[in-house]
């Protein structure tokens, strides 16, 4: 079955196999986003009530078992898997609303906020990324929101460089020319002409960033920077049940599952419509 | 070609510049001095005047540019100030626990190394067979496992029920190391097995590979003479383009282990919000991050002509 012998026909196939395997894992992110919406509604305890003996081991009735405060850690995890992935989607939409604006900004009038918002992006650059994050997140005192905006302080000059070179390099094509002196005006340009056409790179960019952040604001929240207890949040459960390793293990692994399960499912479907998008595929 | 490292050397000089006034605002941003910070951890209530003076002292009055060159001479003469909670001078305590994360860099870059060049080689070469899928397999899944789960796990299987590794990693000896430097390289190997895959196959597909083996030149050959030494360049792009994300990386997996390095330093520094530690961290961190990415450049001017030839056009 090597496609390198199959000469004609890969092509269709190879498109036709990339469309079902997308339609497929769109499916299991919307799956994975009902869950998440409905989260309230699929508990089957109080995720904050104390009400049960503490860490009980798994059972019928608790299908992860019990945190140490006697709470129902399924329950817990699907609130906790909410709040991971909502901040996360928040978190990529900030980035990548802010980043494009930016970089299309820079790109198609140049000049002065071209080069402050780029040597801007230079200095977020000049940092390693999670040094960057823990500090502004350290100097603005924790917290879900601070982390949210820690991370984004640091990933937006991704989008923004995508955006302006993808602007440059259209914004010299004939077609935006004709639609200059057709009389459009700089906004219709953009709206019409540039956004549609970087909307690819930027969308994949940030389908692959998705799982990423995720793992990060988990990080943040690990280390005491991120949402606070009692909020249930992935990262910060895993970090509260730490010190329980050795004798009650599943404190540790049900959220760990789960944000291991959430951020699977996002690389999925990024890696999916990467290849989706991939003109290459459709034409080699 | 010495042009080009002045060049580069030179345009370190700002970079560094914002580098320092970033980690000096910083400190300055969270609202806190050496005065208070000092009056909140004795518990002694001091009066205005009191806190006026020692301000004056420490040169605390003085507007915020002056206040700046002061700490940035200070810095050349290695005097970071003191930490507010151990009362110990930063920059002697930052330098001491320094190696310990190096290593754990080093350690961790040997080892991803290591995994991802042949596995990455290996799945190119057997392209869309079992092999291939199953390496994919395991790189997709090293991808998804956040860093502290992954620690977590390890330190649960080999220290917890097997115990051959300790829990903690107090003493930095090679083998306090091992799970700590595997942590990090789990997720790394998995994200560059893809990309070493993706350039071998890049390579693999030109006409040259082609061309020598219809002139009956073995693909051992060809792979190990031509196409390795032309995907050279790229992995080593990748390898140091991690170090920032490595940098950062410790940070967590330090404080789980208890790795005694700069990255615990800074979490513990973090949570007890001891400023004068998080600036050194912060600053130094950028500074070897932008020294290290100087010395990939400056490196692959001396491997890559291609590269030489451009940059010089810059």
């Amino acid at each position: 079955m090597n496609p390198q012998n199959v000469t004609v026909r890969k092509p269709k196939i190879q498109k036709n196999y990339t469309k079902h395997k997308l339609l497929f894992f769109i499916i299991l992110t919307a799956l994975l986003m009902l869950a998440v919406v409905f989260a309230n509604q699929l508990c089957p305890y109080n995720p904050n009530a104390q009400i049960f003996e503490p860490l009980e081991t798994p059972s019928a009735a608790h299908i992860c078992g019990t945190d140490r405060y006697g709470r129902d850690m399924l329950s817990r995890v699907l609130i906790g898997l909410q709040t991971s992935v909502l901040s996360t989607l928040l978190l990529v939409a900030i980035i990548t609303l802010f980043g494009t604006a930016a970089g299309v900004l820079c790109g198609y009038f140049g000049g002065k906020t071209d080069a402050l918002i780029m040597r801007v992006s230079d200095v977020c650059l000049a940092f390693p990324g999670l040094v960057f994050a823990l500090a502004i997140a350290a100097l603005l005192n924790g917290g879900l929101r601070n982390a949210i905006i820690a991370l984004a302080v640091v990933s937006w000059p991704k989008y923004a460089r995508i955006a302006r070179s993808q602007t440059l390099s259209l914004k010299n094509s004939d077609y935006v020319f004709a639609a200059r002196l057709s009389g459009d005006t700089s906004v219709e340009i953009i709206t019409r002409h540039i956004l549609p056409n970087i909307f690819g790179p930027i969308l994949v960019t940030a389908m692959l960033d998705i799982g990423t952040m995720m793992m990060e604001l988990a990080g943040l929240s690990f280390l005491g920077l991120g949402a606070q207890p009692p909020t249930a949040e992935l990262g910060n459960m895993m970090s509260s049940g730490r010190s329980m390793l050795q004798t009650y293990p599943w404190v540790i692994i049900s959220p760990g599952i789960a944000i291991f399960l959430a951020v699977a499912v996002f690389n999925l479907l990024g890696d999916t419509v990467r290849d989706y998008l991939d003109p290459r595929n459709s034409g080699k | 070609m010495s042009n080009y490292v002045i060049k580069r050397l030179l345009q370190m000089i700002p970079i560094l510049f914002v580098i320092t006034f970033l980690s000096f605002g910083m400190m300055r941003l969270a609202g806190s001095d050496a005065v208070l910070a000092q009056m909140q951890n004795t518990g002694v209530v001091m009066s205005k005047e009191v806190i006026e003076n020692a301000r004056a002292e420490l040169g605390l009055d003085k507007p915020f540019l002056t206040q700046y060159f002061i700490w940035l001479i200070n810095i050349l003469h290695g005097d970071m100030g003191v930490s507010y909670i151990s009362n110990k001078e930063v920059f002697p305590t930052f330098i001491s626990k320094l190696p310990a994360t190096l290593l754990l860099t080093a350690l961790s870059i040997g080892l991803t190394v290591i995994v991802s060049i042949p596995l990455g080689i290996l799945s190119a070469v057997k392209q869309n067979r079992f092999t291939d899928y199953f390496i994919r397999f395991c790189s997709f899944i090293g991808n998804s496992v956040p860093n502290f789960f992954a620690a977590l796990l390890l330190m649960y299987f080999f220290s917890i029920r097997l115990n051959i590794f300790p829990v903690i990693s107090r003493d930095i000896t090679l083998k306090n190391a091992v799970l700590p430097a595997i942590t990090l390289s789990i997720a790394m190997s998995a994200k560059y097995m893809r990309q070493v895959r993706a350039t071998v196959l890049d390579e693999l597909s030109k006409d040259y590979v082609v061309g020598a083996r219809a002139r009956g030149v073995k693909f051992s050959v060809t792979l190990t003479k031509s196409v390795l030494k032309s995907s050279f360049v790229t992995l080593i792009t990748l390898m140091t383009l991690s170090i920032g994300s490595l940098l950062g990386g410790t940070a967590i997996v330090e404080s789980i282990f208890m790795w005694d390095g700069v990255g615990k330093l800074a979490v513990d520094a973090i949570n007890m919000r001891d400023y004068p530690i998080i600036q050194a961290y912060v600053m130094w961190m950028a500074i070897i991050y932008v020294c290290v990415n100087l010395i990939t450049d400056l490196s692959y001017h001396l491997l890559d002509p291609r590269i030489r030839i451009g940059g010089d056009k810059k």
